[in-house]
C-alpha cells in the first residue's frame, strides 16, 4: 500500500505537478523539507545580525534607508518561510526552538563578522548573489508553498544584489582607502562565499534523493561553478581582484578554473567553530528570551479582550 | 535667509532622524518577528520623514548643505531634537510608550503643519501625517496590551512611564524659532496642541489601565542644543564613517 502510495507520488512529481500540504508525501520527503526551509529561514533571521550591525552606522541617508529596508526585508524572508514550513506540520516555535539548541543549522556564511561597511557590498554582491543562484531553481521546486515563497523572496534578493555591488562599485570609484576597504571585504568574502553551495556532490548526502524529488533541480557543484562563471567577468568592472591566483578560463571547459576549496575551514564554521558562531546565537537566543514576557502580556491582553466581549454578549 | 525657518526645520529634521536610529537599533532583536519588521519599518518612516526635511532645510541654507551634511557633519551643540527620542530604548514597555508619547504630540503636530503657510513643511507634513496615523496606532496598541497585560508587563510599564515622562514636557514649550514662525503661520502653537495630546495621552492610559503622574518635572534643551550624555554616543557612532573618511562619497 505504503509503496503504491509512492510510486504514485513519484509520478506526480515526475509529471511536474506541485505537492501541496494536503495531499500525501512520504515521511522522508515530508523531513526533508523541514529541514531545508526551516534552515532556509533560520538563515533569514540569522543573516539579520551581520549586516544589521551597520544600519546605526550607514555612511548617508540614503545608504541607511536602503540597508534597513533590505535587513528588513529579510525579516519578511524568514517569515514566508516560516509560514511554508508550518504547513508541513511543525510550529514556529518548535522551530525557533531547534534553532536555539543548535539542532537546526543556518547558512554558515553569517558565522563571518561584518567588519567594514565595504562588507555590505560583498555580502549584497557575493553572499546575495550565491544565494539566489541557489534560490532560483526554487521557485520551481516540488513542493507547493515552498516554491510560492521563493518566487516573492528571490524578487527582493536581486534588488538586494544589485544594491550590493552598487555599494562595491561606488567604493571601486573612490579613494584610495575606500578601494582598499572593498578589496579587503572580497579577500574576506570570496572563499566564504564559494562555499554556500554546500560540499562537493559526491560528499553531498542528500543530494541524490532531493534531485529525484525535485527539491533540488541542480547539485551543489553545478550552481557553485555557474557562480563562479559570473564573478569572474563581474569583478572586471569594478577593477579590483578575486583572491584565488587559480581562477582562470578553460577554453575547453567553456568555465572558469578555480582554486581548491578549504573544507577544513568549511566543516569547522559548521560545526560552531567560526568567528561568530556563538555570538550570533547568543544574539537570537537574547532576543527570544527577553521578548517573553511581552509575547506572554500580548496572550494574556488577547485573553481579556476575547472574555470581556463574551461577557458583553451574554 | 530666514534662521528660524531653517531652525524649525533642522529640530524637526533631526528629532524625526534620531527617532528612527533609536527604532533601528532593534532591527534584528525585535520579541516577535512581526514586531521587528514592524518597529523597523517605523525606523524607516522617521529616516524618510528627516531625510525630507533635511533636504529642505539644505535648500535653505544655500551654503552647499546637502541632508547627509547636516546628519553627519554637525555636532551635538546644533542638534535640535527633543529629548525624548534620545534617550535609550530600554525594554520593549520603554520603546513602545516612547513611541506613543512622541508619535500622537507628531500627530497633532502635522495635522497642523499641513496647513502651514510654508509650501514645503506643509506638504512634508501631509505626507508624513499618513505614516504617523499609523504609528499611533501601533503603539497604543502596545502601550494597552502591555498595561492590560500581565502583572509583569504592567510593572514594567508603569517603570518606562516613570523612565520618560519628565521628557514630554519639552514637546510643549517652544523654543524661541517656534515661536516666531508661530506668529506667521509657518510653525505650529506647540502649546495649543498639548491638551489635545493630553487628551489622547489619558484616554489610551485608562485603557492601558494606568495614570499620569501627578506631578512632573521638565527635562528640556534638546530643541536648542542643550543635550543628554547620550547624543554624543549616537552621533559618534552614526557620523563615524564620515568623520573618519573626510570628502569620500559612498
Amino acid at each position: 500500500m505504503e509503496k503504491d502510495m509512492e510510486q504514485m507520488f513519484q509520478e506526480r512529481i515526475d509529471k511536474e505537478i506541485r505537492i501541496e500540504p494536503k495531499d500525501w508525501m512520504p515521511e522522508k520527503y515530508r523531513q526533508t523539507l523541514i529541514r531545508q526551509i526551516s534552515q532556509h529561514a533560520h538563515s533569514e533571521i540569522i543573516g539579520m545580525l551581520p549586516e544589521g550591525n551597520w544600519i546605526t552606522r550607514a555612511p548617508n541617508l540614503r545608504r541607511k534607508a536602503i540597508l534597513l529596508a533590505k535587513v528588513q526585508d529579510e525579516a519578511g524572508h524568514g517569515l514566508y518561510l516560516y509560514s511554508a514550513a508550518e504547513t508541513l506540520g511543525i510550529s514556529r516555535d518548535e522551530m525557533y526552538e531547534q534553532l536555539h539548541s543548535g539542532k537546526a543549522k543556518y547558512s554558515s556564511i553569517f558565522n563571518y563578522p561584518t567588519l567594514s561597511w565595504a562588507d555590505m557590498g560583498a555580502i549584497g554582491w557575493l553572499v546575495d548573489g550565491a544565494a539566489i543562484m541557489n534560490q532560483v531553481p526554487l521557485c520551481r521546486t516540488s513542493y507547493g508553498p515552498y516554491a510560492r515563497a521563493m518566487v516573492r523572496v528571490c524578487k527582493e534578493e536581486s534588488f538586494h544584489q544589485r544594491q550590493g555591488f552598487e555599494i562595491l562599485l561606488t567604493l571601486s570609484r573612490g579613494t584610495e582607502a575606500q578601494r582598499r576597504m572593498a578589496q579587503d571585504a572580497i579577500n574576506r568574502w570570496w572563499w566564504p562565499s564559494i562555499m554556500m553551495f554546500g560540499p562537493k556532490d559526491d560528499e553531498s548526502p542528500n543530494t541524490i534523493q532531493s534531485m529525484k524529488w525535485k527539491i533540488k533541480r541542480f547539485t551543489n557543484d553545478e550552481l557553485r561553478q555557474k557562480f563562479v562563471d559570473i564573478c569572474a567577468e563581474q569583478i572586471k568592472i569594478l577593477n579590483l581582484t578575486i583572491p584565488d591566483p587559480d581562477l582562470k578560463w578553460n577554453e575547453t571547459t567553456g568555465h572558469y578554473d578555480f582554486g581548491p576549496i578549504n573544507w577544513d575551514e568549511f566543516w569547522q564554521v559548521i560545526a560552531g567553530n567560526g568567528p561568530c558562531n556563538k555570538q550570533r546565537l547568543d544574539a537570537r537566543k537574547k532576543a527570544w528570551e527577553d521578548g517573553a514576557w511581552v509575547r506572554e502580556a500580548a496572550s494574556a491582553h488577547a485573553r481579556k479582550r476575547a472574555e470581556r466581549l463574551a461577557q458583553k454578549r451574554a | 535667509m530666514n534662521t528660524s525657518l531653517i531652525n524649525y526645520t533642522l529640530h524637526l529634521a533631526d528629532t524625526a532622524l534620531v527617532m528612527g536610529h533609536r527604532n533601528s537599533e532593534w532591527c534584528g532583536h525585535g520579541p516577535v518577528l512581526e514586531q521587528d519588521i514592524a518597529i523597523s519599518n517605523i525606523a524607516l518612516d522617521f529616516i524618510g520623514q528627516a531625510r525630507n526635511f533635511y533636504q529642505y532645510a539644505a535648500s535653505l541654507s544655500g551654503n552647499g548643505a546637502t541632508e547627509d551634511t547636516l546628519a553627519y557633519l554637525r555636532d551635538v551643540q546644533d542638534f535640535k531634537n527633543l529629548l525624548i527620542t534620545e534617550i535609550p530604548n530600554g525594554d520593549w514597555a520603554q520603546t513602545t510608550l516612547r513611541q506613543f508619547l512622541v508619535s500622537s504630540y507628531q500627530y497633532y503636530l502635522y495635522q497642523q503643519l499641513q496647513y502651514s503657510t510654508d509650501e514645503q513643511l506643509a506638504a512634508i507634513a501631509a505626507k508624513s501625517l499618513k505614516e504617523v496615523t499609523y504609528h499611533v496606532r501601533w503603539s497604543s496598541e502596545w502601550v494597552i496590551r502591555l498595561g492590560d497585560g500581565t502583572e509583569e508587563s504592567h510593572q514594567r510599564l508603569l517603570k518606562a512611564v516613570d523612565e520618560i515622562w519628565n521628557f514630554t514636557g519639552e514637546m510643549f514649550v517652544p523654543a524661541a524659532y517656534e515661536q516666531e514662525l508661530n506668529t506667521n503661520k509657518t510653525g505650529v502653537d506647540v502649546l495649543a496642541i498639548q491638551p489635545l495630546w493630553l487628551h489622547k495621552v489619558q484616554e489610551v492610559f485608562a485603557e492601558a489601565t494606568i495614570s499620569i503622574p501627578a506631578k512632573s518635572f521638565i527635562q528640556q534643551g534638546g530643541k536648542t542644543g542643550i543635550h543628554t550624555e547620550y547624543l554624543g554616543y549616537i552621533l559618534a557612532e552614526m557620523q563615524f564613517l564620515q568623520r573618519a573618511y573626510p570628502g569620500a562619497e559612498w
